[in-house]
């Protein structure tokens, strides 16, 4: 069966479509399934049309080749853990990557360079125009490919997540950013030297490792929405290259996407994009261990019962040691149980808590926590002051004081979860240790705050226990 | 040295700045006292009390030769004529609109304090005579409104019908309109309050009366951080005007205390709102010798506009001569007792004290008004929310620009691109941009919590370039195939998966 060029031109307006609806779909709890079905719809769509286009041969190889991959793409999915929701996602932001740097290879092999000896003007700048495509689709795409796959390793505990110093990083980022500049250049002047190309890859390649490597583990969200935007720019240019508008617009929907995300992450945090991607930050930062906060006051589980059930509204709020201990049950649990008691309980989740964008809602709905008492930073920041008990279970630089005290800490301007304001805190912590940024917590200190040391899950039902 | 206390001169003045009990309390500090003869007439001060007071009777000519001169209204320059050269004069003075009396005082090195001019901090509020007068004032006004205002303050259920109680709107809670608050109030009036500082709100409530809000708000604080009021913005001027316009028909009795330091009043009641007042009603202008805050206040007199009567006195204070100067003349014993510490009967200016320095207007022969500003701070001061904002209004103007400049440079980039491009590609770059401006647009209100979701469903999408793969596929070179082969592979990986977990972590979301 062949479609013809018109059909499948309205397939793929079709198609691009249902992928504007499953974005905006995705914006409400109440559409977000329905957008997602958009989403597959249009991708069948997209892909029946493509198959049916007359210029497309070896099907037979396409369908083996989508049939392997639709089986290792639904094992993954089926088997991923919610808290592995992070690697997952930027492991796929790889394959989109190194597809993309594939498709560009393609796209420059299928050249005819035999012809380029004599052209008219126009001719030229379209090929001109053609191996810019084919350069920057190659270079977005190796950068994607290995900084995902550096963000999965560091998201996965392979690698180290502090951020790499490597000395002068940002002198070696500007020089691989000239190379590929005059590489670029060169490249289109000789109508497509096959050296420059694979030399630009390398840098491309590297340079994606180091950019993510240099970015610590608190930045993660950002890092990894930026990735999703790449992938995205990735998927446009390679639309230009093939003259492919479908391409073209998802990757552009992809891309914009990706870029508000992480403009958000980076408002979260108080801080520029570009100091974000520069990486290093809680390493320029001069630790100061001297200043006396005062004591701290410890606290045992059952005593935490108690005070729970001499409360009338608790805020719980999660942050990535949560995810770490796999407590989201057992908190759900302990939820429950208040709720039957009467007590108003509600979560309270930092735009940038955990290691993705949303990440905390999505363990929290994973332990079956209803998402109408999951709120944002800035619809439950003001109900602090009359809420009885804030329990912080493993959130520490989204809630600290100093960010909105202490003008001088380097995390100074960063919008926090107030809990202090609440009647009593309570903070559930392995140990005394200072955050990701490094900054030591005056939460800890105040008279309001007694600590519960362990590990979340094992306390989280103990507290269980004493209800 | 010796105080010279004359009659006041203005016309309508009955206060004097001595009281026989402010006189001892001179002598006490080593002063000697001489009274103009009959200087406390009409203040109920005879001349026996005063020389009961052991003060001496003089006549004006040696009066104006003391040492020290002691006045409630500032002298006329006949007056300052007179005066001995290098002596003090401690006087409300007007320094802001008089400069020539200040001249002529320089020209005589006539060392002047200026009542006016008392900071409002904890330390000189006995010297506050601007509030201890704005006191009586405010007491007055209610007084004067009620001998005007044909009826009743209080409401009243008698055998014989029912009387509603008055209602009065009070502009301006200084001491003056606290003192008329309570006056009213205790008259048995419904009273309403307004003022522009927001943190007097308390206070005025505290006096038991409702304090009027405006449905706009000042994005500054409005304190000017000496304790008076300051001008407002146009924006809440025309919401405070709305305000009073409404609350003009509903209201007996208007008192207005709004001045502000060193200008003319404000005008706040228009002559529309005095003819939409019921007849009978009543407004006292205690900004009357400012100008006034209504548009058709006569200084001195009560003007009658079609039955509304708006009294424009503007010597309420004087109205009540023997209390006033008793107040006005601790306020000026008080002061004394500031710059004579020693208690030895000489005046010595301490430039270093605040309150001396800024009530000192004219020092020997140099005029030393304005004084550098002092902030006493009557609303808390909110630093740290300031800083904040500066620093945010700071960064804005700039990133603005370098917006614009962006935008400029894009433009002409994109202009040199559609020069030499061909149309084809230049479709493509317009698919392109819209697309981005859609992507913006959808994406911007998504809900926090969806952001996961999200992220795997626009990755399950950037799969699409599996299109692409597909399309190479067919070609003969097979190091094409091969790579196009992979290509497909890991993006049906990209793309099952993707939706997938979209699906899983959806189902997950519930109410």
């Amino acid at each position: 069966m062949e479609f013809s060029q018109g059909l499948i031109s309205a397939a793929y307006i079709v198609a691009a479509l249902l992928f504007i609806f499953s974005l905006s779909g995705l914006s409400k709890q109440e559409t977000a399934e329905t957008g997602n079905w958009y989403g597959i719809i249009g991708m069948s769509i997209a892909l029946i049309a493509t198959i049916a286009d007359p210029r497309v041969d070896n099907v037979l190889v396409i369908f083996v080749a989508m049939s392997v991959g639709a089986f290792i793409g639904l094992h993954l999915a089926k088997k991923v853990e919610m808290t592995q929701m992070p690697e997952l996602v930027a492991i796929l932001h790889s394959f989109v990557g190194l597809a993309a740097v594939l498709v560009g290879f393609n796209s420059y092999f299928e050249m005819d360079h035999s012809l380029t000896a004599n052209l008219t003007d126009t001719q030229q700048m379209a090929t001109n125009i053609h191996l810019v495509e084919v350069f920057l689709g190659v270079f977005i795409g190796a950068v994607t490919f290995t900084g995902s796959i550096v963000a999965f390793a560091k998201l996965r505990g392979i690698i180290s997540s502090s951020a790499l110093m490597l000395p002068h990083r940002h002198k070696l980022n500007l020089v691989a950013g000239v190379v590929t500049f005059i590489l670029m250049i060169s490249f289109v002047q000789s109508d497509g030297s096959v050296s420059a190309l694979y030399f630009m890859t390398l840098i491309a390649l590297v340079f994606g490792w180091h950019l993510v490597a240099s970015i610590g583990g608190a930045d993660m969200p950002v890092v990894v929405s930026m990735l999703n935007s790449y992938s995205g720019w990735a998927a446009a240019a390679a639309g230009f290259m093939l003259n492919n508008d479908l391409l073209i617009v998802t990757g552009a929907l992809v891309g914009s996407s990706g870029a508000i995300l992480s403009y958000i992450m980076c408002k979260a945090m108080n801080r520029s994009f570009i100091s974000v991607i520069a990486g290093g930050f809680g390493t320029d930062v001069v630790i100061d261990n001297d200043t006396d906060y005062g004591d701290h006051v410890e606290v045992q589980a059952e005593a935490v019962a108690d005070i729970l059930c001499g409360a009338k509204s608790v805020i719980i709020t999660p942050g990535y040691g949560m995810a770490v201990a796999q407590a989201q049950y057992p908190v759900y649990e302990m939820t429950r149980a208040l709720k039957e008691k009467g007590i108003d309980v509600r979560f309270a989740i930092h735009p940038v808590a955990g290691r993705l964008p949303g990440h905390m809602n999505v363990l929290l709905a994973e332990a079956k926590v209803p998402y109408d008492i999951v709120l944002g930073m800035d619809e439950i920041n003001d109900d602090f002051p009359e809420t009885d008990v804030v329990l912080v279970i493993g959130a520490n630089d989204t809630v600290n004081p100093a960010a909105a005290e202490d003008p001088t800490s380097p995390i100074a301007g960063m919008p926090v979860l107030e809990v202090w304001n609440a009647k009593q805190v309570i903070v559930f912590k392995r140990s005394m240790s200072t955050g990701y940024a490094g900054v030591q917590n005056p939460l800890f200190f105040k008279d309001n705050t007694q600590m519960l040391f362990g590990d979340a899950k094992e306390t989280v039902s103990d507290i269980l226990k004493g209800l | 040295m010796n105080i010279g206390i004359p009659k006041e001169t203005l016309s309508g003045e009955n206060r004097v700045a001595a009281s026989p009990t402010s006189v001892s309390e001179l002598l006490k500090l080593g002063f000697s006292v001489q009274v103009q003869k009959g200087a406390g007439t009409k203040a109920s001060f005879t001349d026996q009390e005063f020389l009961d007071a052991e003060a001496s009777l003089v006549t004006k000519k040696v009066c104006l030769q003391s040492d020290i001169i002691f006045k409630v209204n500032a002298p006329s320059l006949e007056e300052v004529e007179q005066m001995k050269d290098g002596a003090h004069l401690i006087s409300f003075i007007a320094p802001a609109q008089s400069p020539e009396l200040l001249e002529a005082l320089r020209a005589k090195s006539i060392t002047t304090f200026a009542m006016e001019m008392v900071p409002r901090m904890t330390r000189s509020q006995s010297m506050d005579a601007l509030s201890s007068m704005a006191n009586i004032a405010g007491y007055r006004a209610v007084i004067e409104a009620t001998h005007h205002f044909g009826r009743f303050l209080t409401g009243q259920i008698t055998a014989a019908g029912k009387m509603p109680p008055a209602k009065v709107m009070i502009i301006g809670a200084g001491v003056a309109g606290l003192a008329a608050i309570g006056t009213a109030g205790s008259l048995g009036a419904i009273v309403r309050a307004f003022d522009t500082r927001p943190e007097v709100k308390e206070q005025i409530e505290s006096m038991g009366a409702e304090f009027l809000e405006l449905d706009y708000e000042e994005p500054e604080d409005t304190g000017s951080g000496d304790g008076y009021a300051k001008e407002m913005s146009k924006a809440f001027i025309d919401a405070e005007m709305a305000l009073f316009a409404e609350q003009a028909k509903d209201v007996d009795i208007i008192i207005t205390t709004a001045m502000i330091p060193g200008r003319p009043a404000p005008k706040l009641i228009t002559e529309a709102m005095v003819h939409s007042m019921k007849t009978g009603s009543i407004i006292v202008d205690l900004a009357a010798a400012g100008g006034g805050n209504c548009e058709l206040t006569v200084a001195g007199k009560v003007a009658n506009i079609n039955g509304v009567k708006i009294i424009g006195y503007t010597d309420l204070v004087s109205r009540l001569p023997n209390q006033s100067s008793q107040l006005y003349s601790n306020n000026l014993v008080n002061l004394v007792k500031l710059v004579c510490p020693e208690k030895d009967g000489t005046i010595t200016v301490d430039f270093d004290d605040q309150v001396v320095r800024n009530m000192t207007v004219v020092n020997a022969d140099e005029i030393t008004f304005p004084p550098p500003p002092i902030q006493v701070s009557a609303a808390p001061a909110k630093p740290v929310a300031a800083k904040v904002e500066a620093v945010v209004e700071k960064e804005e103007p700039t990133s603005q620009t370098k917006k614009h400049i962006f935008m400029g440079i894009g433009a002409l980039l994109f202009a040199w691109v559609a020069s030499v491009a061909p149309a084809d590609f230049l479709s493509h770059f317009t698919v392109f941009v819209l697309s981005c401006v859609i992507g913006y647009n959808v994406v911007w209100n998504v809900s926090h919590s969806l952001h996961t979701p999200l992220m795997s469903v626009t990755n399950a999408i950037s799969g699409i370039i599996i299109v692409g793969a597909i399309l190479q596929i067919g070609q003969d070179n097979v190091v094409v195939q091969i790579l196009a082969g992979i290509a497909v592979l890991i993006a049906t990986i990209n793309i099952v998966g993707g939706f997938v977990v979209t699906k899983r972590m959806l189902k997950m979301f519930r109410r």
